[in-house]
C-alpha cells in the first residue's frame, strides 16, 4: 500500500514527466531546424548536434575542468552552510549576538557577489580559496535566515512541556529545535546547492585558468561556441546534481514532513 | 504528622500578577485550597478567571507574587525537578517526527530524570492503558486528534507522577470523542491512583469527572466555591441523563453566573 514496485514506479515516472520530456525534445529539434534552415554561423549559435559532439570529442577537457568547479562548489556549500547553521544556533540562544551580527549579515548579503569576487581574489590569491569563499558567501545568507526561523519554529506549549520536564537548553536544542528546523534548513540547502555552483563559476571568471568558469571565458573569447554551450550545460548539470542529492537527503531526514504532506 | 493527611497539593493565599507596576493585571488573588492525595479535582470558571494560570503556577510555569504552593510538601520547583507532577496541554504537543512510543519515552530522555529508568512505567503497557495497543509505531499525523491526546496522556504517565495536571486536554475534541476520553480518564485514574487536577470550560465535563469542583470568579481570579460532587450511582456515561446529574450541572452553572457577575 505504501510503496509500489520499482518497475511500475519507473513507468509511472516516465508517464508523469512525459509532457516535459516531449517539450524538451521538441525544443531541441526546433533549435536544430532554425540554426540549419537560416544558416546561422556556428560562432553565433551552434546546433544541438554540434554541442553534443563536444561532449563526445572533448569530454576529457570538460571533465578536467568540471572537477575543480565541483570541488569549489561543494567546499563552499559545506563551509557557508556550516557557518550559517552555527551562527543561527548562537543567535537563537543569545539575543545580544543576534542584534550585533544580524545587520552585518544583511549588509554582506546586499553586496552583489560579482563585486566582492575581485576583492576576494586580491586578498586570497589565485588558488581554490577565493572560489570556495565566494561559493560559501552566496550560500550563507538564505541558510542563516531560514535556520533562525526554523530553530524558533517551536510552539510555546512545546517549550512549556520541556520546562515541566526540567529539560536543559542543550536538550531542547538537540531533541526539539534542530529537528523542527530541518524542513526550513533543507529549503535553504536546496537554494544553496544551485547557487554554490554559480559562486564557484563567478570566482573562476575573475582569475583562474581552470574550472568551468575559466573554460566559459576562454571559449567565449575564442568564439568556440559549441564548447561554450557544452560548458554551460555541464555547469547546469552540476547544479541539478546538487539539487537532486539535497532533495534525496531531505526525503531521508524529514520523512515526517513529506509523508504528512502527501 | 501522618503521611495520610499531607495533601497532594496545598495552595495557600497565592496571588499572581502580570505586567509592569504601572499597568498590573491581577490574574489570581488570595487563592487557597487543598487537593487530597488520590482525588480528582476539576476547575471551572468564566474565561479569563485565571484557571489556567492557577494550574501553571502549580506546575512552576508561572511564579506567584504572594502565598505559597506545596506539592506533597515541596515547592513547585522541587516538585518539578523530582517529577512529582506531569502536565497535559490542550494541544497534544507531540513531536511530529517521533512515533507514538518514542513520544511517550521523551520524558525519560531529558531533564535530571534522563538516566533514571527503573521507576518509569513500561511504554507498551501505557499504550494499552490509553487504548492504543498496536499503534506504537504510528507517527502523530497518522493518528486522530483524540488518539494524539491519548498519546500525550501516556507520555504524562511514563514517569509515574503522583499528580496529573490537565489544562483543557479535551477542549479541542468533538463531543463524542470527549465523552469517550472522559470515561477512559476515570478508568486510568482508578487504575493508577494518580491525583488529577483538571481544568475545563465544559460544565458537564467538570460535573462528570470531578469529586470536587473548584469554581473560580474573575477580575481578579478568586475561589468562589469548592463543592463536593457525589452521585448515588457509579460514574457511567448513562448518568449524564439522570436528574441527579442535571441538578449538579445546574448548580455549577448558577455558580458560574455568579462568578461572571462578581
Amino acid at each position: 500500500m505504501k510503496k509500489q514496485s520499482t518497475g511500475s514506479n519507473w513507468l509511472s515516472g516516465i508517464k508523469r514527466h512525459f509532457p516535459a520530456i516531449a517539450t524538451v525534445i521538441g525544443l531541441l529539434i526546433l533549435w536544430h531546424l532554425i540554426v540549419t534552415l537560416f544558416g546561422i554561423p556556428t560562432y553565433i549559435a551552434p546546433s544541438p548536434v554540434q554541442v553534443a559532439l563536444v561532449f563526445v570529442e572533448k569530454g576529457d577537457i570538460l571533465w578536467i575542468n568540471f572537477l575543480p568547479t565541483f570541488f569549489e562548489a561543494l567546499s563552499g556549500f559545506i563551509l557557508g552552510n556550516s557557518v550559517a547553521v552555527i551562527l543561527a544556533i548562537w543567535f537563537v540562544h543569545n539575543r545580544m549576538a543576534e542584534r550585533a551580527f544580524y545587520p552585518i549579515a544583511v549588509f554582506i548579503n546586499t553586496i552583489p557577489i560579482i563585486a566582492i569576487a575581485p576583492i576576494l581574489v586580491l586578498i586570497l590569491g589565485n588558488g581554490y580559496a577565493p572560489k570556495i569563499v565566494i561559493a560559501a558567501l552566496i550560500c550563507f545568507f538564505p541558510t542563516l535566515v531560514n535556520m533562525v526561523r526554523g530553530l524558533n519554529a517551536v510552539s510555546p506549549q512545546m517549550l512549556e512541556l520541556m520546562r515541566v520536564l526540567s529539560a536543559t537548553k542543550p536538550e531542547i536544542l538537540w531533541k526539539i529545535r534542530i529537528q523542527s528546523s530541518l524542513p526550513f534548513l533543507f529549503a535553504a540547502l536546496k537554494i544553496a546547492s544551485t547557487t554554490s555552483v554559480i559562486g564557484a563559476i563567478v570566482g573562476e571568471w575573475i582569475g583562474s585558468n581552470y574550472g568551468l568558469g575559466a573554460l566559459i571565458i576562454e571559449a567565449t573569447y575564442n568564439f568556440r561556441s559549441p564548447m561554450l554551450y557544452a560548458t554551460v550545460i555541464t555547469g547546469a548539470s552540476l547544479a541539478v546534481l546538487g539539487f537532486t542529492l539535497t532533495t534525496i537527503a531531505e526525503h531521508h531526514f524529514v520523512k515526517w514532513k513529506s509523508r504528512s504532506i502527501n | 504528622m501522618e503521611s495520610e493527611s499531607v495533601p497532594a497539593i496545598s495552595v495557600d493565599g497565592i496571588s499572581v500578577r502580570f505586567g509592569e507596576l504601572s499597568n498590573r493585571i491581577t490574574a489570581l488573588e488570595n487563592v487557597s485550597f487543598n487537593v487530597p492525595d488520590g482525588s480528582f479535582i476539576t476547575m471551572v470558571g468564566p474565561s479569563g478567571c485565571g484557571k489556567s494560570t492557577l494550574l501553571r503556577a502549580i506546575a512552576d510555569l508561572v511564579p506567584c507574587n504572594e502565598g505559597k504552593i506545596r506539592v506533597f510538601g515541596r515547592t513547585p520547583e522541587e516538585a518539578r525537578l523530582a517529577r512529582d507532577f506531569s502536565f497535559v496541554f490542550q494541544e497534544s504537543t507531540l513531536l511530529p517526527w517521533r512515533t507514538a512510543i518514542e513520544n511517550i519515552t521523551l520524558p525519560l530522555e531529558v531533564g535530571s530524570h534522563s538516566g533514571n529508568v527503573e521507576s518509569h512505567a513500561e511504554p507498551k503497557e501505557l499504550l494499552d492503558l490509553v487504548g492504543l495497543a498496536g499503534r506504537g509505531n504510528a507517527l502523530p499525523h497518522e493518528l486522530s486528534g483524540g488518539m494524539q491526546q491519548r498519546v500525550s496522556i501516556a507520555r504524562a504517565l511514563v514517569c509515574r507522577p503522583r499528580v496529573l495536571l490537565m489544562d483543557e486536554p479535551f477542549g479541542a475534541l468533538d463531543e463524542i470523542t470527549r465523552d469517550k476520553l472522559n470515561q477512559e480518564l476515570l478508568r486510568i485514574w482508578k487504575e493508577t491512583g494518580t491525583t488529577i487536577v483538571f481544568v475545563t470550560h465544559s460544565v458537564p465535563e467538570a460535573a462528570y469527572l470531578g469529586q470536587k469542583c473548584l469554581v473560580l470568579s474573575r477580575n481578579p481570579g478568586r475561589v468562589l466555591e469548592f463543592p463536593v460532587i457525589e452521585y448515588s450511582t457509579p460514574r457511567k456515561p448513562a448518568i449524564r441523563d439522570t436528574l441527579e446529574f442535571v441538578q449538579v450541572t445546574g448548580k455549577l452553572r448558577s455558580l458560574l453566573e455568579r462568578a461572571d457577575q462578581a
